[in-house]
């Protein structure tokens, strides 16, 4: 059996989609289920995903716009692609597993809507989130219920914004304090 | 030995004290190797052997800044870290100098980034800049030796007599 069958049955209807690329596995699953899903993942006997690499966030922001663009230039019809961009959210969290009996890795991505931007911790299966979530909450403002120390990892504690979001400039938003500090 | 014009004889030195003060800093510039990143590697092959650092009177790398007096910002500084960078030179004791070593330390470098210092000059004043990604141990070596013509060029009496405003001499 493939492994994408695998996982689809281990999942069942918690998958909201799930696509095989060069290799990588990639499930799609709601957010409210996300803790019951991988928990399912890393007690399966057939799968044993029992090991996190990863956790990490992504912003969406702009790239509405460059998927609707991107079909006009090769092909003439333009009638699904736009839609297609439009239904991406503005956050993603991914979950890197492995499982270290067969080696085998898959990716595990939630959807998370810009005025919802709340996942549930999975500090609680493997201690590892810890710190990828902190750094996400950092990074993204992405918050994680149940997290047993959310603050920010990389910027100072005082520090407002999330500059990995997308509508952040290169520098100088929010930095000042740390400058005024000095005087 | 250009600084001590002397007049000597059997037991006795005769010069200005001045002078007598620059060539005792020119050598013994402590350093205090602050490495945040690449070039701070380059600094450790500067102070070992085969550049041998000392052969400048930067003898002994001080690891306490309060008995430091070149500080070598070898390094990229993040915006979290200057607090720290800021302290540690206010903690180094009068006279002191500073190098900034590598295209971080002296503009960010290609981090222009919301986590790194545009230049360790927004925070400390600078006393020689060293280009490069990172720059050659010779770069730092003549870094140094451009600290020392400073120190040469110095008046350390006219400085502590015009900050308790004495009238100066000319």
């Amino acid at each position: 059996m493939s492994q994408q069958t695998l996982v689809s049955a281990c999942l069942g209807d918690m998958v909201v989609s799930i696509s095989e690329f060069v290799g990588d596995l990639t499930v799609e699953v709601s957010k409210n289920k996300i803790i019951h899903a991988l928990e399912k993942l890393k007690s399966d006997p057939s799968l044993q995903f029992d090991f996190l690499s990863d956790v990490v966030g992504i912003d969406n922001l702009g790239l509405h716009a460059k998927k609707a663009k991107a079909p006009k230039k090769d092909e003439p019809q333009q009638e699904a692609a736009p839609d297609a961009g439009a239904t991406l959210p503005r956050f993603e969290v991914v979950y890197l597993l492995l499982s270290l009996s067969s080696n085998k890795r898959l990716r595990v991505r939630v959807a998370v809507p810009e005025d919802d931007c709340v996942v549930e911790s999975v500090t609680g299966l493997w201690r590892a989130a810890n710190w990828p979530e902190r750094e996400i909450y950092d990074m993204f403002g992405i918050r994680f219920k149940g997290h047993p120390d959310l603050r920010r990892l990389l910027m100072w504690d005082e520090f407002k914004d999330h500059p990995l979001r997308k509508d952040y400039p290169l520098e100088g938003k929010n930095e000042e304090r740390i400058l005024n500090y000095l005087d | 030995m250009s600084s001590i014009q002397a007049y000597t004889g059997s037991g006795w030195i005769l010069t200005k004290a001045e002078e007598l003060i620059n060539w005792g800093r020119k050598r013994s510039p402590w350093p205090l190797p602050y490495g945040t990143a690449c070039c701070g590697i380059e600094m450790m092959a500067a102070l070992a052997a085969t550049y041998d650092m000392a052969r400048f009177g930067a003898e002994r790398p001080s690891f306490s800044p309060r008995q430091a007096d070149v500080l070598i910002e070898a390094g990229t500084i993040s915006k979290k870290m200057t607090p720290v960078l800021k302290r540690i030179y206010e903690q180094m004791a009068e006279p002191k100098w500073v190098i900034a070593m590598g295209a971080c330390a002296c503009s960010g470098g290609m981090f222009r980034t919301y986590s790194t210092l545009q230049g360790i000059d927004q925070v400390i004043p600078v006393d020689v800049y060293v280009p490069g990604c990172p720059p050659r141990p010779e770069g730092l070596l003549f870094a140094l030796l451009k600290i020392l013509e400073k120190i040469e060029k110095d008046h350390p009496l006219r400085e502590l007599a015009a900050r308790n405003g004495l009238e100066v001499c000319k």
